[in-house]
């Protein structure tokens, strides 16, 4: 017992940290896929593949179809073919599908959570905590409505556009996934789904899991390929509905694309979402809905909080303290269950965001990092940061970076705020902090965006409405808003 | 200056540090710092010398059988003031402090001399630390200064006894009320200055009302002692008591203690966890790092 006397010399708290927490669990990973067309998968008719890398090591995880105009038919004409009896199908028979699938999600979520984080480098802290318990909640959701439409669209018919070509981004590949196809399938439609180039796997998956649910055939196709097959589903003739989600470049190009044809469009696109943080915010909390703010998700979000504007008199603690706590956040490993900032999804991505961080400090700007570790030596990287001494004409404080990189703004009066965060292009997103509540609902009002959220940021139901106004696009997903897209007839 | 807090944010920054994963060198690593963190306390009408005596010998060798690395001896031993002169005589020759809760506790509803005289009483007896309690009625009263000065006076009769003032978050009502009163209580204390880091504690609560020692409430304490920290470089201590009965418990509070204050808290100078059969529980966690199994109840719990 003598030797536990001295023992507290031992202990030293100074040096405690967190060892390695791997995530166990491993998808079974094809060493090639094809594309899902009509209930089976196929490869494509030319045989061209592609190959989808995980962006924390650089490893190849697949060979994958490249579908090319042809594939992009034979999909078409599976959607179409399936379009009547799926829209003739009663709404509690579709449901059921939903139902079911949403509950095999969750049996498999783990699966589809690692698959998620190795082919699109998020951490597994975030697809397994939120991205899928959020595409489950979507089916589960939607599968709700699906045989209550009548009392949705009160007095008027209710009836699915038919075909919809669903284009999708690498940020939240399966969550996006489930936005899209649960409210249209609900509504009746049938599908034509291309997810994003780099991140086709969960997709696939889901395609899997759509046969074990035994879905009709041709109600979801999934195509993957790159632009070009994006393209494709546009222009088919057999599409009577497109959506969108990605860069409000290619979503121009879309519009103009469909602006000859009778297509509803709707569009999910960038943003540079404001952040403003009032003098009498609960500034702890504060910190932390600025964090989940720009840090999420490495900042590959859409509605990212990028610019933060901070009253003046509050600037220099709550700049002091958003450094302390940007030191604590861990960058590595993805599927390390203690990370919070992954791998940046695409070498592409990573070399945008470094170019607009170098123009950031040629423009003058201040960039402020905390290296909290060596970044790993494989893959794609880029640690989070902040700019201060932004000035609202800096092309860090205009463009939608998508990465871990925040632009820090002053302000001193509400009116000074309102006025800088609707001076863009974009209005996807916005944060309010302040304890008072009357000036919550007066900003909220003259803020120009899609979303609006108070003393908390980057929030999430399937019964709220998201999307955006001005160049962030139009049309809403989620809650009664997000079923008009889907439904013929009814305004969006 | 009023910091107000948001609840629904607070709750999730809290429960963010329930999601870390320790594994391996830093579970066995937090265990024994844990251990080393323990106030272990008795605080029963019917507390007996003898099981005072049992309290400090489990104190000094928590563990019943030597494991590698080995476990370190508990922060304190916190009783009764009437216990203080059989713990200290129990304790002699060890590092473990002896602590006494104080200002009769756990409710404070006496007059301030007596609260007074029973501290000073507890400090000529042998008590290094005192645990005292405030007039909760007074700070939802509005009657702040009253809190001020008998954080005040409970200090003088300290002379030099570190003191740990228990705010009992359970009946403050609101976290604003919490974040409030931890202000108010680190600024009487530290009114006069010359204090060195760790002589003051604020503390969550006395074990006797529910909620106790919550992952937000102890945040919002932390955050306190954070913002005092910053601007003026002076570290009080941090100390959630009551309901942490799980090792697991013990390790969310140790996480949130690295990421909110920093590492430099990670010690029991400045950080403890006021319990009494959490260290039953970490003993065994311990066991079963080293045996493969876990060890029976009655193989720890020898009080």
């Amino acid at each position: 017992m003598t030797d536990q006397d001295t023992a507290v010399a031992d202990v030293n708290g100074l040096d405690w940290d967190y060892s390695p927490a791997p995530e166990r669990t491993r998808p079974e990973i094809a060493s090639t896929y094809g594309l899902f067309i009509d209930g089976v998968f196929q490869p494509a008719q030319d045989e061209r593949t592609f190959v989808t890398t995980n962006p924390a090591t650089g490893a190849r995880l697949a060979r994958v179809a490249q579908a090319g105009a042809a594939d992009v038919d034979l999909a078409m004409q599976a959607a179409k073919n399936a379009a009547r009896p799926w829209a003739r199908l009663s709404g509690r028979q579709r449901g059921k599908y939903l139902f079911r699938l949403a509950r095999r999600i969750q049996e498999c979520a783990r699966e589809l959570a690692v698959l998620e984080t190795m082919d699109g480098g998020k951490p597994i802290k975030e697809s397994r905590d939120v991205d899928l318990p959020l595409v489950a909640a979507h089916f589960f959701y939607h599968a709700g409505w699906a045989d209550k439409l009548e009392w949705a669209f009160q007095g008027r018919p209710v009836k699915p556009h038919g075909v919809c070509g669903q284009i999708i981004p690498w940020n939240f590949p399966l969550l996006m996934a489930a936005w899209k196809l649960a409210p249209a399938l609900a509504c009746g439609n049938t599908v034509v789904l291309k997810p994003a180039e780099t991140t086709p796997l969960t997709a696939l998956h889901l395609a899997q899991l759509l046969q074990e649910i035994d879905l009709p055939p041709g109600v979801v196709n999934i195509v993957t390929g790159d632009g070009e097959t994006g393209a494709a589903v546009a222009a088919h003739p057999a599409l009577s509905k497109l959506a969108f989600t990605g860069s409000t470049e290619v979503g121009k190009a879309l519009m103009r694309q469909t602006a000859s044809r009778d297509i509803p469009l709707t569009l999910e696109l960038g943003g540079k979402s404001p952040h403003i943080i009032f003098a009498d915010a609960a500034m702890e909390q504060a910190i932390e809905g600025v964090v989940n703010g720009i840090w999420f998700n490495q900042g590959h979000v859409c509605c990212a909080g990028s610019r933060l504007l901070v009253e003046e008199s509050i600037l220099e603690p709550f700049v002091a303290a958003l450094r302390d706590r940007m030191a604590q956040l861990r960058v590595g490993d993805p599927l390390d269950k203690n990370t919070d900032i992954g791998a940046i999804n695409s070498r592409e991505q990573l070399e945008r965001i470094r170019t607009l961080v170098r123009l950031g400090q040629e423009e003058g700007a201040i960039l402020h990092d905390v290296q909290t570790g060596p970044l790993p030596g494989k893959g794609w990287w880029f640690p989070p940061c902040f700019f201060t001494g932004v000035q609202p004409s800096h092309v860090v404080a205009r463009e939608e970076i998508f990465g871990p990189v925040l632009s820090v703004m002053s302000f001193r009066t509400p009116e000074e705020a309102i006025r800088r965060a609707n001076s863009t292009p974009y209005g996807l997103a916005a944060g309010i902090w302040t304890d008072k509540g009357s000036k919550i609902f007066d900003m909220a009002q003259r803020l120009e965006a899609g979303v609006v959220w108070c003393n908390t940021y980057n929030q999430f139901d399937p019964a709220s409405p998201f999307g955006g106004v001005k160049e962030s696009g139009f049309g809403r997903e989620g809650g009664l808003h997000g079923l008009r897209a889907y439904v013929r007839g009814v305004d969006r | 200056m009023h910091h107000p807090v948001d609840a629904v944010m607070l709750s999730q920054r809290a429960a963010s540090f329930t999601r870390r994963s320790l594994k391996a060198d830093a579970k066995r690593t937090a265990l024994r710092l844990a251990v080393s963190m323990v106030d272990l306390t008795t605080l029963e009408g019917a507390d007996s010398p003898e099981c005072a005596r049992a309290l400090c010998r489990r104190a000094i060798h928590p563990c019943p059988e030597p494991v590698t690395p080995a476990v370190p001896p508990v922060a304190a031993v916190c009783v009764y003031p009437r216990l203080v002169p059989v713990v200290r005589e129990g304790l002699l020759g060890s590092a473990v402090k002896v602590a006494s809760v104080s200002t009769a506790f756990p409710s404070g509803q006496s007059p301030l001399e007596l609260r007074v005289q029973e501290t000073a009483a507890a400090v000529a007896a042998g008590a290094d630390e005192i645990d005292m309690v405030i007039s909760r009625g007074a700070f939802l009263a509005g009657r702040l200064d009253d809190i001020r000065t008998e954080v005040m006076e409970v200090q003088d009769a300290c002379q030099g006894a570190h003191l740990k003032i228990i705010l009992e978050t359970g009946e403050l009502g609101t976290p604003d009320n919490i974040r409030r009163c931890a202000d108010l209580v680190i600024d009487a204390a530290t009114e006069r200055g010359e204090l060195r880091d760790g002589s003051v504690f604020v503390k969550t609560s006395t074990g006797k009302v529910s909620p106790a020692a919550t992952m937000p409430s102890v945040l919002l304490l932390l955050e306190s002692v954070r913002a005092h920290f910053r601007s003026t470089g002076l570290r009080l201590g941090v100390k959630p008591a009551g309901g942490i009965r799980k090792s697991k418990a013990a390790l969310h509070l140790l996480v949130m203690v690295r990421e909110t204050v920093g590492p430099d808290w990670l010690q029991p100078s400045l950080f403890r966890i006021g319990a009494s059969s959490l260290l039953d529980d970490l003993v065994r966690q311990i066991l079963w790092t080293s045996r493969g199994q876990y060890a029976a109840m009655h193989d720890v719990g020898v009080t």
